[in-house]
């Protein structure tokens, strides 16, 4: 048997309602770069929340052997001090504080209650260099950009004597010349001893820097590809072990939907950062929607497609609006106002149903009704009867897999609790609904049910947008794309002309175009 | 290939069926589901024993009620700041001494009659609640600060009045005769403590119907519609205690005079904030609020608007809770409303309001309401010392909150 630095062995772990992980095996060798891929709530990151304590020892079943002992821990700390380091998707810096400040954070230099900043300083900047950031560590962090902040926090990692190296999605919100330099770092790291682990959606970048890559899919690990050899593994081979089936079948076909005329219109749509009122976040911006029509934006994360969507939504989202947003091709008159947005029958279903879409603390009735209290009551008095029978009837449109709708949103499954934010925006009877994510974080089966629902709705007539940030999703489902880049919309496809590389393609010759 | 359409529609079974043999499951459900309830009950009959039943004795129910009506009133208020999400007003009290030495000044100094007097004082009240309510929503300041900033206030501003009013005493007794002490203080159909009073004993009878009545009638609707209910024993053990119950404090009361005005005030607030809370969607947007402010923000709530109309409709319950608490005093001085606003919040509290909004009922506060007010009253009767009293209820406070949050980690 091979050395193995970290082996986890059988890892079940099951959340109310949802088994995320069944049975994992995952097993890394010392110095090499192992890529974990798999779909979107393949459970990934719940593999590697275990691996890192914050889901502790006690709370899964199976076991994490590490330099060939059973580990149990119960915290991040206790993970941390063995040398395993997890640098999140989301950039955990505090923008205020320096790059130094940042680094040291809850791992201050120094003895008792008094830090050495000198240490720090010194200390930091060494680990500045070593990723290859000239910057000094005096240096606010909001002062740098995106890509060099992701290269604080591995320099972060490093000050904390990482060993085995975790880095989910790395590149998400990189430029393509930043990614391809942070994947360089990683194999010159490789070549120093570290051991890594990557999350990552981007497969050819997957391909490119790992030595082994593990498909996880539905909770389970489906098989670990050896990538050493003289040719670098397809990207079809590996999509192949994630999807476990040809891609035929993914999506529902949407038959005889009749597309009609243009209800909504943007014109020269730009908005500023609410925080950052000088920055653009979507700028200038033009698209338009016809009756039955499902329009896919597509863009990497950062691309402005939430922020557009939010400010298209009754100005939810941003400030300094400027530009045009005709329905039924009179201009609609600019107020925020998301209960203006619902009068103008427009409907956000948002990405992140737990943050702004879903009240957890309540029922699926007061969930379901929430957006059109006024179709349930009579002079603001509520007609329970009738806000039961609409909660019934979308659970039973939606087949929301619950004992009853006085059931607590916060029970219920990711899927359940999507279908949950979708019924409370159809019954708010919209007639242009902007998806946001619409499959985010949910299995495989309920995904094919939304996609349903969303056929479903064209064929009623509905304009639909919908953002994703699945290629495949997007070309699946859409009649028409808009692609989004850095605020702005740099390109529209029909679907059918449309492919995956066209799409990539399209985006990366924008990004040179910087 | 496979084909990951689902397989069938999924019959809509429970997602984890409760044993039916496992009885004992059930009872404690039941009982950490009505627990302050018994807690309430086992303190009463404590002070049963404690007094050789003294606390039951009609003078002694009448005055609990007497004395707790104004945290019944400011509870109702509280709540639904608290609703929004943990919100509270710590002004409160102090408000109800600025507003009594208004009122005050207004009955006794200046003779207004009562209508007038109580219409200038809802003003002033309105007022306030749009100042802090404005501060709250629209000026984004912590609810916690601007109120901080009226509990500090308000009571030297009443003080200042009293002195100009009547320099002498720094008090405004309000004579006996005068009209505003029957609209809130007094007794319906006054009778004499040794008589039956017929009208309270009857009205008792017929309210305690009703209620099994209603219960029952809602029972059997919801079974007609298909909706979850509870079993047919609780129904009949709720409506038998809750019949009960009336009937027993009406029967008491029928034996101390009648039923007093302010019983009725009481009751008409906490049915009116039961119905907003439960039955309209002004009371379902408190809710969703303090649940999750950005979606309900994003469902098109103007939770500004919310958390303005909070503060707002504090300040018109203070005013009512100001009136009744110078009736039964008879007078305005600089102690009135001292800590009613922790009274307030305790019940809130106490009966289960969630601490961070978007949980909570009228009706629990109306229970932790009455908690605390048998732990006032009965404590001095059996010689417990002032400074004792006071950590008897920081204790139960603490316990309340406690055993809540204990509670709920059972039931995950």
């Amino acid at each position: 048997m091979a050395e193995y630095l970290l082996e986890m062995q059988g890892i079940t772990k099951t959340f109310p309602g949802v088994k995320a992980l069944d049975n994992v095996n995952l097993q890394v060798e010392q110095g090499e770069i192992h890529a974990l891929v798999g779909e979107n709530g393949a459970g990934k990151s719940t593999l590697m929340n275990v691996l890192s304590g914050i889901y502790p020892y006690g709370s899964y079943e199976g076991d994490i052997l590490y330099e060939g002992q059973v580990c149990k821990f119960a915290n991040i700390k206790d993970s941390e001090r063995k040398g395993i380091v997890i640098i999140h998707q989301e950039l955990a810096l505090v923008p205020e504080m320096t790059i130094g400040e940042n680094m040291y954070l809850g791992n201050e230099r120094g003895h008792k209650m008094a830090i050495n900043w000198t240490e720090t300083y010194a200390e930091a900047d060494k680990y500045l260099r070593m990723v290859k950031l000239s910057e000094s560590s005096k240096v606010p962090v909001n002062t740098i950009g995106t890509g060099k902040q992701q290269l604080v926090e591995i320099a972060k990692a490093l000050a904390k004597h990482a060993r085995l190296l975790i880095l989910d999605e790395p590149t998400s919100s990189l430029n393509e010349e930043d990614s391809r330099a942070l994947l360089d770092l990683m194999l010159e790291f490789k070549k120093q001893g570290m051991t890594m682990i990557i999350i990552s959606h981007k497969l050819n970048e997957v391909a490119y820097v790992a030595d082994k890559i593990t498909v996880i899919r539905d909770g389970k690990t489906i098989e670990t590809l050896d990538n050493r050899g003289a040719e670098p593994i397809s990207e079809a081979r590996i999509i192949r072990g994630m999807v476990g089936r040809e891609m035929t079948n993914r999506f529902p076909k949407r038959e005889n939907v009749a597309i009609g005329s243009v209800r909504l219109e943007v014109e020269n749509w730009t908005v500023h950062h609410p925080i950052y009122p000088e920055r653009k976040v979507v700028d200038d911006v033009n698209l338009y929607v016809r009756e039955g029509e499902v329009v896919g934006i597509y863009g990497l994360m950062g691309a402005g497609r939430t922020e557009l969507a939010m400010s298209i939504f009754g100005q939810s989202y941003g400030t300094h609006f400027s530009g045009k947003l005709k329905i039924d091709g009179k201009v609609v008159r600019q107020r925020r106002s998301e209960a203006d947005a619902i009068r103008h029958r427009i409907a956000y279903v948002t990405e992140d149903r737990k943050g702004n879409g879903l009240v957890l603390s309540q029922d699926i009735m007061v969930n379901t009704t929430l957006a059109n209290l006024g179709a349930v009551s009579k002079f603001s008095i509520l007609d329970k009867d009738r806000e039961h029978e609409a909660a019934m009837e979308y659970q039973r449109k939606l087949n929301i897999k619950t004992p009853s709708v006085e059931q607590l949103v916060g029970n219920l499954s990711g899927g359940n609790q999507q279908k949950v934010l979708l019924a409370k925006w159809m019954f708010a009877e919209p007639d242009i609904l902007i998806l946001d994510e619409p499959t985010r974080g949910i299995d495989v089966g309920a995904k094919y049910e939304i996609y349903c629902i969303i056929n479903d709705l064209a064929a009623a007539g509905k304009c639909v947008i919908m953002i994703s940030s699945e290629l495949p999703e997007v070309l699946g489902m859409s009649d028409r794309i808009y692609i989004m880049n850095s605020g702005r919309m740099i390109d529209e496809m029909k679907a059918e002309d449309a492919t995956q590389e066209s799409i990539m393609t399209a985006i990366v010759n924008a990004g040179r175009g910087d | 290939m496979e084909n990951i359409a689902p397989k069938e529609a999924v019959p809509n079974q429970p997602m984890n069926p409760r044993a039916s043999g496992d009885s004992t499951e059930k009872v404690l459900a039941v009982l950490r589901k009505n627990a302050m309830l018994i807690v309430l009950g086992l303190v009463y009959v404590f002070f049963l024993i404690m007094t050789g039943g003294n606390i039951f004795k009609p003078m002694h129910m009448n005055l609990i009620i007497k004395e707790n009506a104004y945290v019944y009133i400011l509870g109702c208020g509280m709540l639904m700041c608290m609703l929004t999400g943990g919100n509270i007003d710590l002004s409160c009290g102090a408000f109800v001494c600025l507003l009594g030495s208004i009122g005050g000044y207004m009955l006794v100094n200046l003779a207004y009659s009562s209508w007038i007097a109580i219409a200038l004082m809802l003003l002033v009240a309105v007022l306030d609640g749009c100042v802090l309510g404005y501060l709250i929503a629209y000026v984004h300041i912590p609810p916690w600060i601007v109120t901080l900033a009226g509990y500090l206030s308000f009571r030297g501003l009443g003080t200042q009045l009293l002195a100009v009013a009547s320099p002498k005493t720094n008090a405004i007794k309000i004579p006996k005769t005068n009209a505003f002490l029957n609209i809130f203080s007094g007794t319906i159909f006054k009778t004499k403590p040794s008589e039956l009073n017929l009208v309270c004993a009857i009205t008792g009878a017929v309210l305690a119907a009703v209620v099994v009545v209603s219960m029952f009638v809602i029972r059997r609707r919801r079974i007609a519609k298909g909706y979850s209910v509870a079993s047919l024993t609780s129904t009949i053990v709720k409506s038998v205690l809750s019949a009960a119950a009336i009937v027993v404090i009406m029967w008491q009361l029928a034996h101390d005079g009648g039923i007093p005005t302010v019983l009725l005030w009481v009751v008409g607030v906490v049915l009116v904030y039961g119905f907003i809370t439960g039955r309209t969607t002004i009371g379902r947007r408190f809710y969703v609020v303090g649940g999750n402010r950005e979606a309900a923000r994003m469902s098109g709530v103007n939770t500004k608007r919310i958390m303005f109309a909070a503060y707002l409709n504090m300040a018109f319950l203070t005013a009512l809770a100001t009136m009744t608490v110078m009736s039964r005093l008879q007078a305005a001085n600089s102690q009135m409303g001292t800590n009613f606003e922790m009274d307030a919040i305790a019940a809130c509290v106490v009966g289960g309001v969630s601490a961070s909004g978007g949980a909570g009922t009228v009706m629990g506060m109306v229970i932790g309401a009455t908690l605390i007010g048998v732990i006032n009253h009965g404590m001095p009767m059996i010689g417990v010392n002032i400074d004792m009293q006071k950590v008897v209820k920081g204790l139960v406070l603490l316990g309340a909150v406690v055993f809540d949050i204990l509670s709920k980690k059972r039931d995950r």
